[in-house]
């Protein structure tokens, strides 16, 4: 399994913390999906109930290394300020940078993107980009200092899997040895094995589990995809043709004109 | 003096923003602060004062995807 940023994982999925029915439902999910990353956030805190304490203790509880967005963030300032915060807060290096360029699809301002890594980096960050399949953007965001790759499958929230597979496919293969996340857009179990099937390292989703009817059996069923999708790449899988090949051998076949 | 804490006007009597915070409510809490936009860290709190008018935010760890 690939390491990021040193550090291995028990299992490439990444599940997120948010949209739950309830805090217990959540903690039941984690444990049913056998996730290897919480992904957290940070919001203002009133120091009347401070319910970020309570969900702070929930997540420590998870034993999995946490990685913390800057969800939400329109400018790089806002992006460096906020992942400066969530080190001092979470304890880790590690931010799930992103910096959004449009409302309605939440594509990543990938100029800002750029920007606010090759900042973040300088300062002793250990980056996860949150960008598009676009090369050339791979390519500056690797050159930023960026060790780890998370191009989008679709937009945040829409669980229409794997938009691009072309391009997706195209820049695995551009970039073989840096590890790569599928975030954002996977809807199904079968985006997630898809995404591993193609050589992905892992992939990072939560409304697909947090808003299904039964979050805990989806979150067990994404655990399988992965897995699953992990052991086909690892069993080198065919290639697919146009034409048809039968299976069953013909010599031997009974004459029966 | 009047501040805006995440948002909303606040009176605070202290102006040391580690003493400010515990003023607030913030004692011993897990949170991080930023002043006028700019970040503030746990070490620099105690060398930190905050004005009238100042703009603090303060923020804690939170469900995110």
């Amino acid at each position: 399994m690939a390491s990021f940023y040193g550090t291995e994982l028990t299992s490439p999925l990444m599940l997120g913390t948010a949209l739950y029915p309830s805090p217990a439902i959540m903690a039941e999910a984690f444990k049913a999906s056998g996730a290897g990353v919480a992904t957290v956030s940070l919001r203002r805190e009133s120091g009347a109930d401070r319910a970020g304490q309570d969900f702070w203790s929930l997540v420590s509880d998870f034993g999995v290394p946490v990685l913390p967005n800057t969800a939400g963030c329109h400018t790089v300032k806002e992006a460096v300020t906020t992942a400066q915060m969530a080190r001092e807060v979470f304890g880790t290096p590690w931010i799930k940078l992103e910096v959004i360029g449009h409302t309605d699809t939440l594509q990543p301002d990938v100029f800002g993107l750029v920007e606010a890594a090759k900042i973040l980096t300088e300062d002793g960050f250990e980056v996860f980009p949150y960008t598009t399949e676009d090369l050339i953007v791979a390519e500056r965001l690797l050159h930023a200092g960026c060790k780890v790759l998370m191009p989008w499958g679709a937009p945040i929230g829409s669980g229409l899997g794997l938009n691009n597979l072309h391009g997706l496919r195209t820049m695995r293969a551009q970039f073989p040895d840096v590890p790569m996340v599928i975030d954002a857009g996977i809807g199904l179990p079968s985006h997630a094995a898809q995404a591993m099937e193609m050589g992905f390292d892992a992939v990072l989703l939560n409304t697909a589990v947090a808003k299904a009817g039964d979050p805990v059996a989806m979150a067990r069923a994404f655990g399988l995809a992965v897995e699953a999708g992990q052991a086909a790449y690892d069993a080198d899988p065919m290639e697919p043709r146009d034409m048809a090949s039968p299976s069953t051998p013909l010599i031997g076949k009974a004459f029966l004109e | 003096m009047k501040i805006i804490l995440n948002g909303e006007a606040r009176d605070v009597a202290q102006a040391n923003l580690a003493v400010a915070l515990e003023e607030l409510g913030y004692s011993t809490a897990k949170i991080a602060t930023a002043l006028n936009g700019n970040f503030v860290p746990a070490s620099a709190r105690a060398s930190t004062s905050i004005s009238d008018g100042d703009l603090l935010e303060v923020v804690a760890p939170m469900q995110g995807g």
